[in-house]
């Protein structure tokens, strides 16, 4: 009789074993959904977060003017110059004139401002940078081309941008470790659980001179098949609740300063990542609980 | 075929329950295992099927080297052996035919094996109208007879039956004995532990006899030859 992969078998055992101890396979299942749960709505808060701050991050730009001494001509030439720099991805040249034209539209009704001449601007470039994270070493770099006179840079909110979405990120970094390790356990537990119910066919099985691998696949099984029902169950709960939180700030956000990516678009993500924990957990949990055992 | 070649073995909380046993079971044999509680039998069926290891001596097992085999063996050696027990170890909840079946699928056996073993090994132990009852639906030897199926079940070169008896009446003891007796000469090699010795007295058997650890009798024929051994 030779060695052979009973995937039918294995998937028969570790589906009825769920039942013989359905208590606790409902409890493991729970506790998944709760975990990844807190995890994704988590995860949705730090994705929608940073989906903000890149908008904010696009409007984000430094204004490069270049010297008074410089004509029109000479200050379009410094472009290429400027897109030399590192971190720069793209700019806009504006020239003294525009500039003047911008600011008396965004002051249509002051007279004081109607006559200036265009030479209290200055010919400018507005540019773009890749990492905002860099923002104060681009903006030194690019004070050191010839004929730059200036550089404005809101370099503090640059930096207060990628610091919160560092804390964001390394705050759900952990939160999400440690109910990992949470859910692990409980897995852990269940699985353990069926073993005991279990013991005496072990015993047997053992004797028989059934190998660890053949005695082992029932309970990974098992751990999948729990922790797979907790991904699917907290994958649509997550469903509703964005959905219903989504319609809470559309409500009280008359101004549109919160944005919402739709969860749709999240599914290709969320679906994967929920199934892939689940999967993990589930199949993690069985090895941790029956690695011990198996030494016999 | 079983060596055990000058065998200590000294548990953890310092009991010495073998002082250098020396034993060689060849193929085909019938042979009964007997002494008082404490003596040693169950440890040294436990060195066969490789629960624990021995403190010294060597130990061969169907061709396997116990002294060095590795983790990942000892399945392996163990389908050459099949175990009986006093307590019979069925599954209460499988039936008499899925306690049979559950053996085989242990060992990796396909479904078209299970269909052609399990009928004819329920045929040779008498139980082949039983093959839908569960272990509480039957009596004491027929419950023993489904154990020594399931030890049969896999084809083992080997069965130990470590006190097969102990919970049956004389008659059914006497039944159980002689199924054992027909299975031997059908060409499996059998080790019988057993304190019983009027069921000993009367196969005309090879008799190997331990007390203290050490083995202090090995003939054919009787347990107790008018004195204490």
């Amino acid at each position: 009789m030779a060695r052979r992969f009973d995937a039918g078998y294995y998937f028969s055992e570790g589906f009825h074993s769920i039942f013989t101890h359905g208590f606790m396979s409902f409890a493991a299942v729970c506790m998944i959904v709760a975990c990844l749960l807190i995890m994704g709505s988590f995860s949705l808060v730090a994705v929608n977060l940073n989906d903000m701050l890149g908008d904010l991050e696009d409007e984000n730009q430094l204004a490069v003017y270049i010297d008074d001494s410089y004509t029109e001509e000479q200050a379009r030439a410094l472009e290429e110059e400027l897109k030399a720099v590192p971190n720069v991805t793209n700019m806009t040249f504006v020239t003294r004139a525009e500039a003047l034209d911008t600011y008396q539209q965004s002051h249509n009704n002051v007279e004081l401002f109607e006559d200036l001449p265009d030479d209290v601007f200055r010919d400018r470039y507005y540019v773009h940078i890749a990492d905002i994270a860099q923002m104060a070493q681009t903006k030194a770099n690019l004070e050191q081309v010839e004929g730059v006179g200036d550089v404005v840079a809101a370099v503090e909110i640059a930096e207060g941008f990628v610091l919160v979405r560092n804390i964001a990120t390394g705050v759900a970094l952990v939160l999400v470790g440690i109910l990992l390790v949470i859910s692990l356990f409980i897995i852990a537990n269940t699985i353990k659980l069926a073993t005991f119910y279990r013991r005496e066919e072990i015993a047997i099985m053992k004797l028989c001179g059934a190998t660890d691998g053949f005695i082992q696949w029932p309970f990974v099984v098992e751990g999948l098949i729990l922790g797979l029902t907790g991904a699917l169950v907290a994958f649509f709960v997550q469903w509703g609740l964005y959905q219903l939180v989504g319609k809470v700030i559309i409500q009280g956000n008359g101004l549109s300063l919160v944005t919402m990516i739709g969860y749709t678009t999240l599914i290709p993500t969320i679906l994967p990542v929920f199934c892939g924990v689940g999967a993990l957990i589930g199949v993690g949990g069985s090895l941790l609980a029956i690695r011990k055992f198996l030494q016999v | 075929m079983i060596r055990l070649i000058d065998v200590y073995k000294e548990y953890d909380n310092g009991t010495k329950a073998l002082k250098g046993v020396n034993m060689r079971i060849d193929d085909g044999e019938f042979v009964f295992l007997v002494g008082p509680s404490g003596s040693g039998k169950s440890t040294v069926i436990k060195l066969i099927t490789a629960e624990i290891a021995p403190t010294e001596g060597r130990l061969m097992v169907n061709g396997y080297n116990l002294n060095n085999i590795s983790p990942r063996q000892v399945p392996y050696m163990r389908r050459t052996l099949g175990i009986v027990f006093q307590d019979f170890r069925l599954i209460q909840k499988k039936t008499v035919y899925e306690n049979l079946s559950f053996a085989m699928r242990a060992i990796g056996a396909s479904s078209r094996e299970l269909r052609r073993r399990i009928p004819y090994v329920l045929q040779l132990v008498g139980l082949e109208q039983k093959a839908d009852r569960y272990p509480g639906q039957l009596s004491g030897g027929e419950q023993q007879r489904v154990a020594i199926a399931r030890a049969l079940v896999n084809n083992p070169s080997m069965i130990i039956a470590d006190e097969p008896t102990g919970n049956l009446d004389p008659q059914r003891s006497l039944e159980i004995m002689m199924l054992l007796e027909r299975i031997n000469e059908l060409g499996t090699t059998m080790l019988v532990v057993t304190h019983e010795k009027n069921l000993v007295n009367r196969f005309d058997k090879r008799v190997v006899a331990i007390e203290n650890g050490r083995i202090i009798s090995d003939k054919t024929g009787g347990y107790y030859n008018g004195e204490k051994i």
